[in-house]
């Protein structure tokens, strides 16, 4: 199948190698890929297969050992400052753990107000910003009045992983990577969620990359998943191909071993 | 029936803030579980899961204090008991907990076998070392853990296998009931479905007598407890059979959770999830009336007046609403109806 759409963010022979020696670990093993715009996409895996390894190449955050990476169809340049900046401002990233996420001497209002700045908006009056902020949370089932004047450490974790999200309905990337944006969230709040950033997809074509172990999220969300397995991709393709028909016993067995409601979930298998 | 093992009456518990406001974040909580028995503890981020879990311990201390009800674990109210006399007697032997951040709960430089000797030493001055190992080498065998485990330590394991270990020794001194809060929720899907086989064993083989789960996975739930216990804003909202609970809730939030269960089966990408918009209420003021009114489809004039007590409807069965059991199901099949 031939793909139209425009390359948004892709890759060749990326590769990761952490430590020498005895320490070394490749992290990630020559992976090529290449999203296109508005795709959404998923990169499923079990732990250590190198997932959030790959995601921080993808933003820039550690360089890659071998390969290349390009945006947008051309080979990307984040040599220096200025051209990271610009980087940045197409792509952002919600992080596995959002206790190590925030800085811890900026209050909610700061870290909101900070997203708005970085799209230009820093001469709005501040009560449209207030009028952003409220939305913004709102979509994330957060009361933006009760976080004023509070510092994020003191919200419980589901609760901050949501803030990191409504950061997101303020930037407008046209890039977000989501490392396990949900797994401190309920299922109903989880909908709601996905649904709304599903929306932004639509809205303002931004490309969402969803890293997960979870298959069932996987599922819902995407148009093409990438299971990972030890640093490579073992498997990609449509969600309907890859989970409804997976090929790979690994992708089997992360399939096998999500709970289930609708059949047995065989527990003689681990 | 079966000997209860904990009984729960009406237990109140709030904190106390820096601003000196009252949140309370366990509001007049009744369960009880009969010997032999599993119950899930389910509900949105914030709605006081793990502080019922650290209130039903007893173990109190601040910002958290103890305000009314009653805590009965195996005939023995531990309501209002000293915490230093709560330590001693209750915690690992009668109760044990599993907080939510147990994996960073092991030092990192100290060998598990060496952890295992402080916890038990703890309680047991004079056993010497080959008792101790001998135990702990006969429990986590029967578990599933290699005995090499005890020698190693806590860095060098894998998340998963920390879990197990962190779970294999929280049962050593053979507590009555255990506490789980969301004890595999960081883990793969493997390593998950290997914690759950263990926490069944430990149920199965009598280890312990009597278990709480807490997480916001409902298909987990599903695959390891007996009951499911619904909370919303500090209450219970719903208490039913696992079955019950996912196929036939009655409660118009867990209709929600449950109908926002996502799997990997085939069709799930054409449902509609049920999305419930807006936010629970302040446990600092909460509205008098129904806490679940401002978000509710179904709600009436009424709910936003009157507080609604849980019914009781025979075979172990409640729920927080005031409209029928019947109404409540027309409706939903109704809905089920409309959205093919
Ligand atoms: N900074 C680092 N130095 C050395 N090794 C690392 C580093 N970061 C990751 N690794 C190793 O690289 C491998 C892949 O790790 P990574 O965190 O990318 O996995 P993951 O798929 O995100 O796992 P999880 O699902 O647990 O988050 C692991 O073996 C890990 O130990
Ligand atoms: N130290 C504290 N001081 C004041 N309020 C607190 C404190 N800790 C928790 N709370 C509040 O008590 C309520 C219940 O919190 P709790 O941690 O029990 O929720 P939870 O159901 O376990 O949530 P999660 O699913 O995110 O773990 C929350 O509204 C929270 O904001
Ligand atoms: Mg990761
Ligand atoms: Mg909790």
């Amino acid at each position: 199948m031939a793909d139209k759409r425009k390359s948004c963010l892709s890759g060749k022979g990326v590769t990761k190698v952490f430590g020498f020696g005895r320490t070394r670990t490749v992290a990630v093993n020559n992976v090529d890929f290449d999203f296109k715009e508005g795709e959404v996409i998923s990169i499923v895996g079990e732990s250590g297969s190198g997932k959030t390894t790959l995601a921080k190449m993808l933003l820039g955050l550690i360089s890659e050992t071998e390969g290349d990476i390009y945006f947008q169809g051309e080979k990307r340049d984040i040599s220096s400052h200025g051209k990271r900046k610009a980087y940045w401002q197409q792509i952002q990233a919600i992080f596995q753990d959002p206790f190590a996420s925030f800085n811890i001497f900026n209050k909610i209002d700061s870290v909101l107000l900070d997203c708005i700045n970085m799209r230009g908006g820093g001469r709005l009056p501040y009560e449209q910003k207030v009028e952003m902020m409220t939305e913004a949370c709102s979509f994330v089932n957060l009361k933006f009045e009760e976080l004023t004047n509070k510092y994020p450490f003191e919200l419980s974790g589901g609760q901050q992983q949501r803030l990191m999200i409504a950061r997101i309905f303020l930037l407008k990337p046209k890039i977000l990577l989501a490392d396990e944006p949900t797994s401190m969230i309920d299922a109903c709040s989880r909908a709601t969620i996905l649904d709304y950033l599903l929306q932004l997809r639509d809205e303002v074509g931004m490309t969402p990359i969803f890293i997960t172990h979870d298959i069932g999220l996987a599922y819902y969300v995407s148009d093409t998943v990438y299971i990972m397995e030890k640093g490579v991709f073992v498997e990609s393709g449509s969600a309907d191909e890859v989970i409804l028909h997976p090929k790979q016993p690994y992708t089997q067995r992360l399939i096998n071993d999500v709970p289930k409601i609708y059949e047995e979930w065989d527990l003689s298998t681990v | 029936m079966g000997k209860v093992m904990l009984d729960v009456r009406e237990l109140t518990t709030k904190y106390i803030t820096r601003f000196g406001e009252d949140v309370y974040a366990v509001d007049h909580v009744s369960l009880a579980i009969e010997e032999g028995r599993s119950l899930g503890v389910a509900g949105e981020s914030g709605c006081g899961k793990s502080t019922l879990a650290l209130s039903l311990m007893g173990y109190y201390f601040p910002p958290l204090y103890y305000t009314s009800g009653d805590i009965i674990i195996d005939d023995n109210n531990i309501s209002g008991m000293d915490p230093d006399e709560v330590r001693k007697s209750i915690l690992g032997r009668e109760i044990a907990y599993i907080p939510q951040a147990a994996l960073n709960a092991l030092n990192p430089t100290q060998k598990i076998i060496h952890f295992i000797e402080d916890v038990v030493r703890a309680h047991d001055p004079t056993a010497t070392k080959q008792e101790i190992y001998d135990m702990a080498k006969g429990l986590f065998e029967s578990l599933g853990l290699p005995a090499e485990v005890l020698q190693k330590y806590a860095v060098e394991l894998s998340g998963g296998m920390k879990q197990r270990t962190v779970i294999a020794i929280s049962v050593i001194l053979k507590p009555q009931v255990l506490i789980a809060d969301e004890p595999s929720s960081a883990l793969d899907v493997t390593s998950q479905k290997m914690v759950i086989k263990m926490l069944r064993n430990l149920m199965d083989n009598g280890y312990i007598k009597a278990m709480i789960f807490i997480t916001h996975e409902l298909p987990l739930l599903y695959n390891v407890t007996d009951d499911i216990m619904v909370m919303y804003a500090g209450q219970i909202v719903e208490k039913a059979g696992a079955h019950d609970a996912v196929f036939d809730p009655l409660h118009p939030y867990s209709k929600g959770l449950m109908g926002s269960i996502i799997v990997p089966e085939e069709g799930l990408r054409d449902v509609k999830l049920a999305a419930i918009p807006g936010v629970p209420p302040n446990l600092k003021n909460p509205p008098s009336g129904c806490r679940f009114a401002a978000r509710c489809k179904y709600v009436r004039p009424e709910c936003r007046v009157y507080s609604v007590p849980l019914r009781e409807i025979g075979n172990g069965r409640s729920y927080r609403c005031v409209i029928s059991e019947e109404e409540l199901r027309d409706i939903y099949a109704r809905e089920a109806q409309e959205n093919g």
